[in-house]
């Protein structure tokens, strides 16, 4: 399982890119790296690692450190060794740079962080909503989201009629202590 | 001949979708053409989108399973197998040898199911209607043997962590021989009527071409990364579960279009049928579930598990904080991932390319929107 | 007989012509719509049965009354003409593609003197007649002011006059066979044996070029359901839509109908009354269209001008050739000597 960089190419790119952070997981070990390296890190896992393949493109909001994290899981085609780069971000600002020009594959999954969890890629070609609607507000997968209330919505649909078959579906629900 | 350059021609702009026939579901792609040739593409997507991402940190893990079967619809046993694969290698869990055996089953199953569909719309889709009738058929007879384990026929929600939800019933085996005998011939209906036609052929081969860099740049993968010349197969290359104890070929093909998408499929089958003889031949008695705690709490950490789908690599992130829900579950579906690369594909031909193309790319909204 | 019949009741000539043609016309009206109805149900069947379905089986022994059903459902539905819609020729088109297909049917023989008119220039007329359909689809498509019409419109003119030419050209071996375009002359010069033996090529030239005509598949391009969702039909409802889908299956009534006249020796045939045999061939021939689009994947625009051009026509050329060489040493042989 644990394939990916081994220690040698670890210290050699900690010892190249000051800043560059390495943990290990259960599965993989993990990059740390500065925003500002991004690209040149990224670059050379490309290049000089064979890491060439972008796997999956995401990010986790972490409230509690103020933080968003962005994951990109590498993938060397074909030996599929694999390995896991993470960037922390501001939440208030999570800005990065976007890896477009290395990876096209990136630029569907940047619009999709972008859209759920707001963050901003400089450099993308098109970096608008992609699974929500244009004039979606908010962010639907940072911790703190909730859905916008619609204008008289309630139980019964807001327009002064009960609708009796979904009444007992939600006491039901009620009464079983869920919300 | 020179273009008659006197005339003047306008690009219209044409909204295929979100309600066409030959889109697979609520996809739209904003085409621009010149006359009949298409010369822009733009993906409109998420028409489907349920946030099932979102979903997942209200659910506990098992709860969540059923979601799974609600991406790739088409093939849930190979969605549930990515997601249960992944929490238990989160929490280190060993699944028992029947459980291993009855989930490759069950997956290849799928996967024969899912690709049968494929097929069988995209002879549709290029208008071969007696063609689409054959792939669905034997399609049937998989989802009565899904009936057959757990009672339902499309959202299946088979696996648990740990194992299987139930053990096969008797008369499951026999069903599923004489389904996997009378597979190669119900291919070979198939293969004379629409895959070898000489019309199919030519509205298909070097259409929808996309070489094997720019495939891999875009994050292609699965039977479409194959049709361009690489036979890069999770089940192969890095195989999980017990992938690694079954003898089989991966089918490649070279010139990356349309027709090569689509016979690369035909040959996957019988591969898949394979896998499962040898799986029904040395199925082992014993348990069907592993000894797990009642309520799921991985240990805090990450995961990142990655499965040969139907449709291409299906990867769950999964991070847990230590409690009984997941803090976060990213689905990589592959089916958005190659989505991406269909105005690269479709860009230079024809509307009735574009539909063919579409179609070879193999997508399913479910999975593409989450 | 008729003629005579009306003439003893002392009727004036005029009215005995206008008699006389509209009873001609209900006949044809009878005879088209009851085959038109009949073959949507044979179609559903039929490709029901190839595709190991059962098809309609619900109305009526056999779902026999389907087609039934389903025009009243259609007589019944609402009809909508788009706000953005060139409004005349959107009313109009309907009717216009429906009466040269019912035109058509003045020079068929359907049995011995049973044809409305023997026109001289018969099959002539035919070609005359029915290259008007383009119009009508043109007409249809334009004035749904929808994009999908609107290629639907333009494939169709594409089609139906490029695939004119090779048809005109494979009926020409026969007419020269004959030396006449009335449709009787080429029933009667086939007592003896039937110019598909003798016009193997051109008959094979008519069906390619007719099912493209027709817009049936492999050539359906024009209605190209997968990609332009009903092509120059998409924005027509109930009645209107009926009528277009009528006169679909009419005019692959009227294609058979002239193949068998022109190919199948017409009404003749023994033992079985004329007309019987004229109805069993023309099924055989629809059979055979039928056969053909549950088969075929559709062609792409393309590849099906290239054919067009690179091959029908130059082969339906290279047949009248053959055609009129084999003629001359027909004659030299038998006269035994040029």
């Amino acid at each position: 399982m644990r394939e990916g960089l081994n220690v040698k190419d670890l210290e050699k790119l900690k010892e190249r890119f000051p800043g560059v952070e390495v943990t290990e997981g259960i599965d993989m070990s993990t990059l740390w790296v500065p925003v500002g390296r991004l690209v040149e890190v990224m670059q050379v896992l490309k290049e000089d690692y064979g890491f060439n393949f972008l796997a999956d493109l995401t990010g986790v909001d972490v409230p509690a450190e103020e933080a968003i994290i962005l994951v990109y899981h590498l993938m060397s085609v074909p030996s599929a060794r694999e390995t896991r780069v993470k960037v922390k971000l501001p939440r208030s600002e999570p800005r990065a740079p976007s890896l477009v020009s290395l990876w096209p594959a990136a630029e569907v999954q940047e619009r999709e962080a972008f859209d759920l969890l707001g963050i901003i890629f400089e450099g993308h070609p098109n970096l608008k909503r992609i699974l929500c609607p244009d004039d979606f507000e908010g962010h639907p997968l940072r911790k703190d989201f909730t859905l916008p209330k619609e204008a008289g919505w309630d139980r019964n649909g807001g327009d002064g009629r009960s609708y009796p078959q979904t009444e007992g579906f939600c006491q039901g629900r009620a009464e079983r202590g869920e919300s | 001949m020179k273009p008659n350059t006197s005339l003047v021609t306008e690009e219209i702009t044409l909204n295929m979708g979100p309600q066409h026939p030959s889109t697979h579901g609520v996809y739209r792609a904003v085409l621009t053409l010149d006359g009949e040739k298409v010369v822009g593409v733009e993906n409109v997507i998420g028409y489907l989108h349920r946030g099932i991402e979102k979903l997942a940190e209200d659910r506990t893990y098992t709860q969540f399973i059923p979601y799974t079967d609600r991406l790739d619809y088409l093939a849930a046993m190979l969605n549930n197998l990515g997601y249960v694969q992944a929490v238990e290698k989160l929490m280190g869990i060993e699944v028992p040898e029947r459980a291993e055996y009855l989930r490759i089953i069950m997956a290849e199953l799928s996967r024969i199911a899912s690709h049968y569909v494929m097929l069988a719309s995209m002879a549709l889709d290029l208008s071969g209607w007696t063609a689409w009738f054959i792939p669905f058929r034997d399609r049937e007879r998989i989802l009565d043997l899904f009936e057959m384990v757990c009672g339902s026929r499309l959202t299946l929600s088979y696996m648990r962590i740990g194992g299987v939800a139930a053990d096969i019933p008797p008369e499951f085996v026999p069903a599923l021989k004489s389904f996997l005998a009378e597979l190669p011939r119900g291919l070979e209906e198939f293969n004379g009527l629409i895959t070898n036609n000489e019309i199919f052929k030519a509205r298909c081969q070097g259409v929808g071409r996309i070489d094997l860099e720019t495939a891999l740049a875009y994050g292609i993968t699965g039977p479409n990364l194959r049709a361009c010349g690489l036979p890069f197969d999770l089940r192969k290359v890095k195989p999980y579960g017990i992938y690694d104890r079954f003898d089989f070929e991966v089918p490649v093909r070279h010139n990356g279009d349309t027709y090569d998408r689509f016979v690369i499929r035909v040959l996957e089958i019988e591969q898949s049928a394979r896998i499962i003889e040898q799986a029904l031949r040395d199925l082992p008695e014993g348990p069907i579930m592993a000894k797990v705690p009642r309520v799921i709490k991985p240990p805090q950490g990450e995961v990142y598990h990655q499965i040969e789908g139907a449709k291409g690599i299906l990867g769950f992130y999964v991070v847990s904080d230590g409690s009984s829900k997941p803090y976060r579950i990213h689905i990589h579906s592959p089916s958005f991932v190659n989505l991406g690369a269909f105005p690269v594909m479709a860009k230079g031909g024809t509307i009735q390319d574009a539909v063919a193309t579409l179609a070879s790319i193999d997508i399913v909204l479910g999975e593409v929107d989450r | 007989m008729l003629d005579a019949l009306l003439s003893s009741w002392g009727l004036p000539l005029w009215a005995v012509t206008t008699i006389r043609a509209l009873v001609y016309l209900l006949g044809v009206l009878a005879f088209v719509f009851l085959n038109a109805i009949y073959l949507i149900y044979l179609e559903r069947k039929i490709s029901a049965y190839m595709q190991q379905r059962l098809g309609p089986n619900r109305v009526g022994p056999r779902g026999i009354f389907q087609s039934v059903a389903d025009a009243i459902k259609l007589l019944c539905k609402e009809d909508i003409i788009p706000r953005e819609a060139d409004k005349w020729v959107f009313l109009v088109a309907p009717i216009v593609i429906f009466i040269p297909a019912i035109m058509v049917y003045a020079i068929i023989p359907f049995g011995p003197g049973m044809i409305a008119a023997d026109l001289n220039i018969g099959v002539f007329y035919f070609l005359a007649v029915a290259s008007t359909t383009t119009i009508a689809i043109l007409m249809g498509g334009w004035a749904g002011n929808n994009k999908y019409s609107l290629l639907g419109a333009m494939r169709t003119v594409a089609q139906m006059v490029s695939y004119e030419i090779p048809l005109v050209f494979s009926i020409l071996g026969v007419v020269m066979l004959v030396g006449s375009l009335k449709t009787s002359d080429i029933v009667a010069a086939q007592k003896e044996i039937w110019f598909i033996l003798l016009q193997p090529v051109a008959f094979l030239i008519y069906f390619i070029a007719a099912t493209a005509e027709v817009n049936r598949g492999p050539f359906d391009l024009v209605e190209g359901e997968q990609e332009i969702i009903a092509g120059p039909f998409t924005e027509f409802t109930a009645m209107r839509y009926a009528l277009f889908y009528l006169s679909e299956y009419t005019n692959l009534l009227s294609v058979s109908a002239l193949a068998v006249t022109l190919f199948l020796g017409g009404w003749q045939g023994p033992w079985l009354p004329p007309w019987l045999w004229f109805i069993i061939k023309v099924y055989i021939m629809i059979l055979l269209f039928m056969w053909v689009r549950w088969t075929f994947p559709r062609i792409r625009i393309d590849h099906l001008l290239q054919f067009n051009w690179k091959f029908l026509l130059p082969l339906s050329l290279v047949n009248i050739l053959g055609t009129g060489i084999g003629i001359k040493v027909y004659q030299a042989l038998m006269t035994g000597g040029w």
